[in-house]
């Protein structure tokens, strides 16, 4: 397939079926590949809709600064889209993401300002905001709020999902900014009575939420419950599990957020199949495992893999 | 045979700093009752008037007891509850 540049290619990624951790051929498990996205992750989707968005309302100008609080993924797709269309990009960042993230961002041209690992990805949406009130010429997208970021899967990823599998019953996706479970969901909520939406949370150690209150928790402003049918949160120990299950079992190498999904695309197969009904789940699977390889997620036992992954943003 | 209630760090103070403590019912208000009566307090500090805390999360073998029933969420035992505070995650 021809495209004129690496940005025309966003989107259109394969959906493949899992024959061998399917549980029975009337319930069946379908991955989205969008690690087949430009930058290897679906937030190319996210991130191209935002940029174009606020290029629309005349928020940037060549030589803009964007500034994002992101714990990698986003942040990279920003930053190869920003560096191709002359903005400067600095992400927020906790310090307890992986090397090659960080790589990979300075390597686009980003700068990267880390915030404490403590607070996790809220310290991170907290730094940036600090900044953003400090220079007022920045333009923050802030893709936990921002309409685009949904918009983008509403428009692409959702269409694209019931093209190639017009009986889908279960749409399964990890559950960040909440973007990807908004626009697809409410997509397919209007095209398919009855379709599930299940979001699959990942459940941090006491480490990297380091929250002293129950009342500091962070709802992005996205996230509308009612688009969910059931919402899961899955242990670093379940989603490390389902990873290497996912490259095993079918020979796909996910990140390990990926892991968290197919955990929970699991249980409502199980579900699914106690009740006799068929079913046609897709999964997101959000990235390839690369940029997690320094973690250990993918070597030595699985005890071992979950020790080092303690204290490190995992998805 | 219980129900495993598993319990986050800034609640520990109730169970006199139990990771899980265990606990039976046919729903999870029910369970949350037969907690308090050994953890005083602590059902307070999850449950308003009007349910569940907006801040706090409880899940039924990994699934949000919001999307399944609420506070009448039928438990049975074998199953394990995880209480957690309300963050967001993902590769953002």
């Amino acid at each position: 397939m021809r495209y004129d540049s690496l940005l025309d290619s966003l989107g259109g990624t394969p959906l493949v079926g899992l024959p061998r951790l399917s549980p029975a051929p009337d319930v069946r498990l379908w991955a989205k590949l969008e690690d087949r996205n430009p930058t290897g992750s679906v937030k190319d989707r996210a991130a191209f809709f935002m940029i174009e968005q606020a290029e629309k309302d005349g928020l940037l100008a060549r030589g803009a600064t964007i500034l994002e609080p992101t714990s990698g993924n986003t942040g990279i797709s920003l930053a190869m889209i920003a560096h191709l269309r002359g903005y400067r990009m600095i992400c927020v960042m906790p310090e307890n993401t992986s090397v090659e993230r960080r790589q990979i961002l300075q390597m686009h041209g980003a700068q990267i300002i880390s915030s404490p690992a403590a607070g996790g990805s809220n310290e991170a949406v907290r730094m940036a905001r600090r900044l953003a009130a400090e220079h007022p010429d920045w333009v923050m997208l802030y893709q936990y709020g921002n309409e685009a970021n949904a918009r983008a899967h509403y428009v692409t990823t959702g269409p694209e999902l019931l093209a190639d599998l017009p009986g889908i019953t279960h749409f399964v996706a990890g559950l960040g900014t909440t973007g990807t479970l908004m626009g697809v969901g409410r997509y397919l909520r209007e095209q398919v009575p009855g379709v599930v939406i299940v979001a699959a949370e990942p459940r941090y150690g006491e480490l990297v939420y380091g929250l002293r209150n129950v009342d500091e928790g962070f709802v992005p402003e996205l996230y509308d419950a009612s688009v969910l049918t059931t919402r899961f949160s899955v242990s670093a120990n379940d989603a490390l599990r389902r990873t290497r299950e996912l490259l095993d079992a079918e020979g796909i190498f996910a990140g390990i957020s990926t892991g968290g999904a197919l955990h929970a695309a699991l249980a409502m197969a199980a579900k699914a199949r106690k009740a006799g009904q068929r079913a046609d789940i897709a999964f997101i699977v959000a990235d390839a495992g690369w940029k997690y390889l320094s973690t250990g997620a993918y070597s030595g036992t699985l005890e071992e893999a979950e020790e080092r992954l303690e204290g490190q943003l995992w998805a | 045979m219980t129900i495993e209630v598993r319990i986050p760090t800034i609640l520990r103070t109730y169970t006199g700093g139990a990771k899980s403590v265990e606990g039976k019912g046919d729903t999870l208000a029910e369970l949350l009752g037969d907690l308090d009566s050994r953890h005083q307090g602590l059902r307070d500090r999850l449950v308003d008037e009007a349910g569940l805390r907006r801040f706090v999360n409880v899940y039924l073998n990994d699934e949000d007891v919001r999307f399944l029933g609420g506070l009448e969420t039928p438990v049975t035992d074998g199953d394990t509850v995880t209480v957690l505070p309300a963050v967001a995650g993902g590769s953002r």
